[in-house]
């Protein structure tokens, strides 16, 4: 029972939302396929990637991103489509730029300050056990 | 004394930023076509599959893009606003109508009334995804270079018409 039950774990981690099984003859059109839906949100259920979504936008956006895929079109070019129509909100790891800093940089000075006072409190801790 | 209200200080810091927070609608993404112009398309309209309509034909004159379906509730909600801007505004509407059944849409204009000067019919979402649609309703306010100028996503409430959309529609239309 244990054994069948970790099966159904492990089995069911690579699944995807309904139409998606494709047929990509070069296995780098289907690593670039299965990467990018990865990487881009469904607006329409924000917490969900294409590849999890059922949405039928994101269907759409499937369907588009598959023929520009076997039109040749690069990574960029995919994700610059996607950028232009629905912003950086689409990509789940938008560009550092002047409106996103402080999502990249957030958690790094969050993580200085709790350092610090970190610190701190240890230093008054031990001068007061010290005295 | 210090060491008891810095938490307090950090808890009502925090709960005012959830309350900001809270207010935002997370729906409401900024879009990526404002002061661009709209996106080309050609299709054929809702009454007529033979009659194309191109963006070209919008331009010229200050106008809405309304997409809309049959099937959106949403639209139901906007719609009787819209086709009173129309009539008492004479405000110009273009409509494009996503993912919908013909019959559906038209027995629906038929029912709740037509406030626009043609509608597209996009059947497949072709020109939605051209459009960056991902809810419907969404409305779109063009100048007369055909520059999209605002975009309205959601149903637009009275209060969207009158302090954000008739304001702009004015100030566009005085301009050259």
């Amino acid at each position: 029972m244990k054994y069948f039950l970790v099966l159904l774990l492990v089995s069911s981690l690579k699944i995807y939302a309904a139409d998606t099984p494709l047929q990509f003859i070069d296995p780098d059109k289907a690593e670039l396929y299965e990467s990018l839906l990865e990487e881009i949100r469904c607006l329409v259920c924000q917490n969900q990637s294409l590849a999890d979504s059922n949405a039928e936008l994101a269907q759409d956006l499937r369907h588009e991103i598959e023929s520009m895929i076997n039109n040749n079109q690069s990574e960029v070019d995919i994700k610059k489509f996607l950028v232009e129509r629905y912003g950086d909100f689409v990509l789940y790891r938008p560009p550092l730029q002047k409106n996103t800093w402080i999502l990249w940089l957030g958690p790094f000075i969050f993580m200085i300050i709790g350092i610090s006072v970190a610190i701190f409190l240890l230093r008054k801790q031990s001068l007061n056990a010290n005295l | 004394m210090f060491r008891y209200s810095l938490p307090l200080l950090l808890f009502a810091g925090l709960v005012v930023l959830f309350i900001f927070g809270l207010q935002n609608d997370p729906r409401k993404v900024p879009s990526p076509f404002i002061d661009k112009p709209a996106p080309a398309f050609q299709l054929g309209t809702l009454h007529d599959e033979n009659k194309i309509i191109s963006i070209e034909d919008i331009k010229g004159k200050t106008s809405l893009i309304n997409v809309w379906a049959s099937w959106c509730v949403s639209c139901r909600e906007e719609h009787p606003l819209l086709v009173n801007a129309a009539a008492d505004n004479g405000l110009i509407i273009y409509g494009l109508n996503y993912k919908d059944k013909r019959i559906d849409a038209l027995g629906w204009l038929n029912k709740l009334g037509n406030p626009y000067k043609e509608s597209a019919y996009d059947q497949d979402g072709k020109v939605g995804i051209e459009y960056g649609v991902y809810g419907v309703p969404e409305t779109f306010v063009l100048d007369k270079q055909g520059i999209i100028r605002y975009k309205h996503i959601g149903p637009i409430k009275q209060e969207d018409m009158e302090t954000k959309i008739l304001p702009l529609i004015k100030q566009l239309e005085s301009a050259s």
